[in-house]
């Protein structure tokens, strides 16, 4: 069986050949890999060959029970292939000893999995450790890494994982992951325990690390929008990880290859295309902003002048705060929060994650942040309508160039 | 002789079920918020033993006795005694942590995973048997010694701590050695910073319960000429000394009660924090 190697990647801002700078990763090759458990006919993973490309995420689902965690597990050798070879970076992985393999390789699983005697600061050194880094050094990378999932390391470096909440949990079981700084990341379910906000914002999180870091991340899901969400390329997997399709989020969504990868993505394609879109794709609007302390009669010209209702507030840095409605701030002679905490969407959010939050939202709208949570503006209603009618017609325009012109790869669903 | 209950079961932790907003955070817990009842037990169970000992004492002191008595409830006899029983209950409880909890561990690794059962109905026999049947037969194919005394101890008291020490393993997630291993820890890494560290507080409840059944027994060394505090009571026992039988059974119930204690102190001590 030879290797499937997908058209090249359309997303994530394009070049990512290998032997880019910027990508730590590295290839991963996986060439007829085929595991029997013992006492089962069929085997459950049925001859896999895959090339994951270094630096990106590939996204394995399909139905319960068809091998993804099982294939995985063998990258890692936690399951050992019963034939077939797998690469990293063009080393096989039977060449080396096996701990010094994981030691390379980032592991990090649904909840977090922490060791529960150990605090937050000891599970991520747990890897450091073992590749006796000094203590310096290791204390050093397990700040770094809490910042970089968004935890305060003064506030949280001393706890033990049953004083933190789920989110934080997993936050810490991907800093852990990272740890060792490792080219090839494999998570299995890693937002399958927290609730729907918590994921998101840990999908957002996630992306901005690969942002910077540029690993090759295999990451198993069920979730499809997930998978549309997060992947660079999504792999789908049948019975026995038989590959469906293998292609990027857009080609799979825009050209199923089969009624199976039809059904499993799901009807609605347009709704999908939801989770392909991110917010800044779409234009925000502005509504009139105040910053905390402001003198409250300012402000409420100006949001009269705008014939606004409400107005979004910022403190001294630009992060939002709250989103007071003009009779919350009669109250005070300068602007004061009256929340404690506003929901905000980043804006790697996709449009579905939107959609979400402006429909729990009182303000039919959801507040857009940026870099280092910086108000960038609001989303709402009529911007994704109107990103769906243009998402629309593109896709129409593409299907009738490809009656002529065979499958394009290149629909980007950027429409805005 | 009762037994503590030593099948707790495990607090197995991970896994957390789904909680809603991410910034809510458990609260911090000190391993010294104790339940109410434990707090009871551990602060005023010393109390009891030192009062009704210098009730005791204060009997011996005043009591009228006649010149057996007295001399079986000297003061010098008496530390003696405490100190040989302490020693047995000692001397056995570091042979049976010796031997359960390495046993307890191999039994719980996969290949001998399958022996695990019959070495469990082994120790269970061993602890079934009349305590005194075992020590008199030992010594009489041993010798009448303290070491045997120690031997017929530690076989009494292994089945706690063996049947603990492999509970306590089996009541980890395994998800959490799969963790271990898939980020590059080996079988004997994961074992010791992570299985026994977490399977610590349910061992030791089945060491506090070997130490107790193990005070209690040590009464019977006296069979066998290894001493203890059983002599003040077989010693009340056939010269019809009451005053003498009562203090050695009372002088035994106080040291058991202690040792739980100690036992108890221990566990606290000795739980990891976290968890
Ligand atoms: N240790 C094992 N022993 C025997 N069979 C196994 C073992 N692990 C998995 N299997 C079988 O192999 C197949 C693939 O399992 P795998 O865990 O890889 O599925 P999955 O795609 O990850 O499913 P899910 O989405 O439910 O996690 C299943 O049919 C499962 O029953
Ligand atoms: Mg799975």
């Amino acid at each position: 069986m030879s290797t499937t190697t997908p058209p090249s990647n359309t997303r994530a801002g394009g070049t990512d050949a290998p032997g880019n700078p910027d990508v730590s990763g590295v290839d991963l090759e996986l060439v007829d890999v085929l595991k029997r458990y013992p006492g089962q006919k069929k085997p459950a993973v049925d001859g896999l060959s895959l090339h994951i490309p270094a630096g990106e995420i590939v996204m394995f689902v399909g139905p319960s029970g068809c091998g993804k965690t099982t294939s995985l597990k063998m990258i890692n050798r936690l399951i050992e292939p019963t034939s077939g070879t797998i690469s990293i970076g063009g080393e096989d992985v039977r060449g080396r000893n096996v701990d010094q393999l994981r030691r390379h390789v980032g592991y990090v699983i649904q909840g977090g999995s922490l060791f529960p005697h150990l605090t937050v600061a000891q599970n991520i050194s747990v890897v450091p450790r073992l590749l006796k880094w000094d203590s310096r050094r290791t204390s050093e990378r397990v700040d770094e890494l809490l910042e970089l999932v968004s935890l305060d390391p003064a506030k949280y470096r001393d706890r033990y994982p049953r004083e933190l909440s789920g989110g934080q949990q997993q936050r810490v079981g991907v800093a852990r992951g990272l740890a060792a700084d490792p080219p090839v990341i494999l998570m299995d379910e890693p937002f399958g325990a927290v609730d729907p906000i918590t994921r998101q914002r840990l999908q957002d999180e996630l992306l901005s690390i690969q942002e910077e870091l540029r690993k090759t991340i295999v990451c198993v899901t069920h979730d499809i929008d997930e998978a549309v969400k997060l992947g660079d390329r999504i792999l789908i997997l049948q019975e026995g990880a038989q590959i469906a399709q293998y292609d990027t989020p857009e080609a799979i969504l825009a050209a199923p290859a089969n009624a199976f990868v039809e059904d499993f993505v799901g009807a609605g394609s347009t709704l999908k295309q939801l989770s392909l879109s991110r917010v800044s794709d779409v234009e925000l609007v502005h509504p009139t902003t105040a910053t905390v302390g402001e003198r409250v009669a300012e402000v409420r010209a100006r949001a009269e002048a705008n014939g606004d209702q409400a107005v979004v507030v910022l403190d001294e840095r630009r992060r939002p705060v709250d989103w007071m409605w003009l009779r919350e701030l009669a109250a005070a002679d300068t602007v004061r929060p009256v929340r404690d905490d506003v929901l905000t969407l980043d804006r790697r959010a996709t449009l579905n994650d939107a959609l979400d939050m402006m429909l729990t939202s009182t303000h039919g709208a959801a507040i857009v942040t940026g870099r280092r949570d910086e108000y960038l503006g609001v989303v709402n209603f009529t911007a994704v309508t109107g990103h769906i009618q243009a998402t629309e017609q593109q896709l129409a325009e593409g299907r009738a160039a490809d009656a002529t012109a065979g499958r394009d790869d290149a629909w980007e669903g950027g429409g805005a | 002789m009762s037994r503590t209950d030593t099948t707790r079961p495990v607090a197995v932790p991970a896994g957390d079920a789904p909680r809603s907003a991410d910034t809510e955070t458990a609260p911090r817990r000190s391993r010294w918020a104790v339940s109410g009842e434990s707090r009871i037990l551990l602060l005023v169970l010393p109390v009891v033993v030192a009062l009704v000992f210098g009730a005791w004492a204060w009997w011996r002191a005043t009591a009228d006795l006649d010149s057996i008595e007295a001399r079986q409830l000297a003061w010098g006899l008496i530390l003696d005694l405490i100190w040989q029983h302490v020693k047995l209950t000692l001397v056995a409880t570091f042979f049976v942590l010796l031997v359960a909890i390495p046993l307890g561990i191999a039994l719980t690794r996969p290949r001998f995973k399958r022996a695990a059962p019959l070495a469990v109905g082994i120790a269970n026999a061993g602890q079934a048997a009349p305590a005194i049947g075992l020590i008199v037969l030992l010594a009489m194919l041993l010798g009448f010694t303290f070491g045997t005394a120690v031997l017929a101890l530690t076989l009494y008291a292994v089945l706690p701590v063996l049947r603990n020490t492999i509970t306590g393993l089996q009541g980890i997630d395994p998800t959490l050695v799969e963790a271990g291993r898939g980020i590059g820890m080996s079988g004997a890494g994961v074992l010791f910073r992570v299985e026994l560290p977490l399977a610590v507080p349910v061992i030791m409840t089945g060491v506090r319960t070997a130490l107790v059944l193990l005070v209690g027994t040590a009464t019977l060394a006296t069979f066998v000429n290894a001493g203890g505090l059983g002599t003040l009571i077989v010693t009340g026992i056939t010269l019809f000394r009451y005053p003498v039988l009562v203090s050695g059974a009372l002088l035994v119930a106080l040291l058991a009660l202690l040792v739980d204690w100690a036992g108890r102190v221990l566990e606290r001590v000795a739980r990891p924090k976290g968890i």
